[in-house]
């Protein structure tokens, strides 16, 4: 018999060497993409988090080796062109993207090196799935992991329109949608997530999102002892808080870290589209369409009578006409 | 060639005499209707696939969720170029005309079948004129910001915040072509006599006379056919 891997804590512990089950699965899914009234777990998770610190991150890609390796993803070989990004963006083969960009800090003059990992936040109330229009293609679980289930993934790419962030890609050979999983199935089985396994600096790590936001506290606490007054946690409120959080040494700018937005939250737009619109859209198409049918159904109609026809064979036969004293 | 008519095409035609029938659309103009309907049925019940998850499960009629996502936007091509078509034999006659506004003023005796109490019409009255315009506007509303968000072949297209806005409007065109829709079959049923124009292509001179009597004078007036053998 198996025993039951527990949730994990960290992300550097070695996995044991026997076999284990699953410490969650579909029964602690909290939310369902197109889908009503969700049976609610009668467990709650730990809720968990990655925490990346940018200021220890030496951009090394480490992580980024870590994550196609562990999702056995083949990202294609592509050009220099002269930057540090490789591949140029997230794609349905790379998960993950440090992202470099060189700053001129305005107040000290200095060139500060900004490398953020791209990559899903997993969002407390993320906008992939509640865009998304495929029963069951995006779930969420109640330790925070938002996954894409691929099987009812049908590719439309609203998942895109609903992220805040810009994290989905859709796959032109398969058309189905991919992004980080935060290795759902290593911390099913106790294990942290792969990047932040292979992380040399730590500059990754994973844990309960209790436990990541001490630890966060700690590190900003360094960093604003050396200088970095506006050092922060960046676990952004409007999305409910997300799963995979930065240590900003520049919190008050999330921007310059290559357009890290201010104030993510699901656009009003999307909002809009998968509330108001969708409900009262349906409902009004409904009844136009059950009105017209039954009162299709029940009256009369406006039917030409004998007159008309014997107007028209005056006009057209005769060819005189009914009204105009006979003259046409 | 004689001036163009101006409230039949040239094609409208007394049919027959006896009883009077009339030629009302050719029978290239009614495939052409046809081919629209279907894909505007098609359009609809697979848009509404993905609009609303309590209509997901209509994604088995064209073989599930992925196929759906695929045709929809195709057929989608197929109706903008099948109206186009339709657009460029009916634009004519559905321009605005004095009596379309008596008409529309008068739109309670419309309801209630008074039809002595309305202006004479040319081949189309002020309701099929919206219908004609409203599904012109929309389609090419439906056209354009679906190509926005169509994933397989636009997907860079534009920018993803301008996305958000035509997945938007894309929706709210798509629930306004609906009532369209529905309002033009049911004004098509409750009009009695009035299908059988887009199926045999032909109406009775009483419905003709009724309903749109400018038409019928004007087709009238230049059958130089003699009287019924």
């Amino acid at each position: 018999m198996k025993d039951t891997a527990t949730g994990p804590t960290t992300a550097v512990s070695n996995p044991p060497v026997q076999p284990m089950k699953a410490y969650f699965d579909t029964s602690d899914i909290v939310r369902i993409s197109a889908t009503k009234d969700v049976p609610q777990p009668t467990r709650q998770l730990e809720k968990l988090a990655k925490l990346i610190d940018v200021s220890k991150c030496i951009g090394c890609k480490a992580c980024q080796s870590a994550c196609i390796e562990w999702n056995d993803t083949k990202p294609e070989i592509e050009e220099n062109v002269g930057v540090y990004e490789n591949p140029h963006d997230l794609t349905p083969n790379m998960f993950t993207l440090m992202r470099f960009s060189e700053w001129e800090n305005p107040e000290t003059d200095d060139l500060e090196w900004l490398i953020r990992k791209d990559g899903c936040m997993h969002c407390e109330d993320p906008g992939c799935l509640k865009a998304c229009p495929a029963p069951g293609a995006i779930v969420q679980y109640s330790n925070g992991i938002v996954d894409f289930i691929h099987d009812n993934c049908i590719g439309c790419g609203y998942c895109v329109t609903g992220c805040p962030f810009n994290i989905p890609r859709i796959s032109q050979v398969d058309h189905k949608s991919y992004k980080c999983t935060l290795c759902s199935d290593r911390v099913a089985v106790g294990q942290g997530p792969a990047c932040a396994k292979a992380c040399p600096t730590q500059a990754i790590v994973f844990g309960t999102k209790e436990d990541m936001k001490a630890h966060a506290e700690t590190r900003i606490e360094d960093l604003k002892s050396r200088g970095y007054d506006n050092a922060g946690l960046y676990d952004p409120a409007g999305v409910g808080g997300t799963h995979v959080m930065y240590v900003l040494h520049h919190a008050d700018k999330p921007g310059i870290y290559n357009n890290l937005p201010e104030n993510p939250r699901i656009s009003p737009l999307v909002e809009g589209w998968k509330g108001v619109t969708k409900t009262a859209g349906l409902a009004v198409v409904g009844l136009a369409a059950l009105g017209a049918t039954l009162h299709g159904l029940f009256s009369r109609g406006n039917r030409p009578d004998d007159h008309d026809d014997q107007a028209a064979e005056t006009l057209v036969v005769e060819r005189r006409d009914p009204e105009n004293g006979g003259h046409i | 060639m004689a001036p163009r008519p101006y409230y039949s095409e040239r094609g409208d035609h007394i049919d027959g005499k006896a009883p009077v029938t009339v030629s009302r659309y050719r029978g290239f103009t009614r495939a052409n209707h046809w081919v629209t309907a279907a894909t505007l049925i098609v359009l609809a019940v697979s848009g509404l696939a993905l609009f609303h998850p309590s209509l997901y499960f209509l994604t088995n009629l064209f073989g599930g969720g992925q196929i759906t996502r695929w045709l929809h936007p195709i057929v989608g091509v197929v109706l903008f170029f099948s109206f186009l078509l339709m657009f460029v034999q009916l634009w004519r006659l559905n321009m605005p005309k004095p009596e379309d506004v008596t008409w529309t003023t008068r739109i309670g005796d419309v309801v209630k079948g008074n039809e002595d109490k309305l202006p004479e019409l040319g081949k189309y009255n002020a309701g099929q004129k919206f219908v004609f315009w409203a599904m012109t506007g929309l389609i090419l509303v439906l056209i354009v910001t679906g190509v926005m968000i169509w994933q397989q072949f636009f997907g860079y297209l534009v920018s993803i915040p301008l996305r958000r806005v035509a997945v938007l409007v894309h929706a709210l065109a798509a629930v306004a072509i609906l009532l369209v829709f529905i309002l033009h079959v049911y004004a098509a049923v409750w009009t009695r006599g009035t299908l059988r124009a887009m199926t045999r292509g032909t109406v009775t001179g009483g419905w003709a006379w009724r309903h749109h009597r400018k038409w019928l004078r004007e087709i009238a007036s230049r059958d130089t056919k003699g009287p019924a053998e």
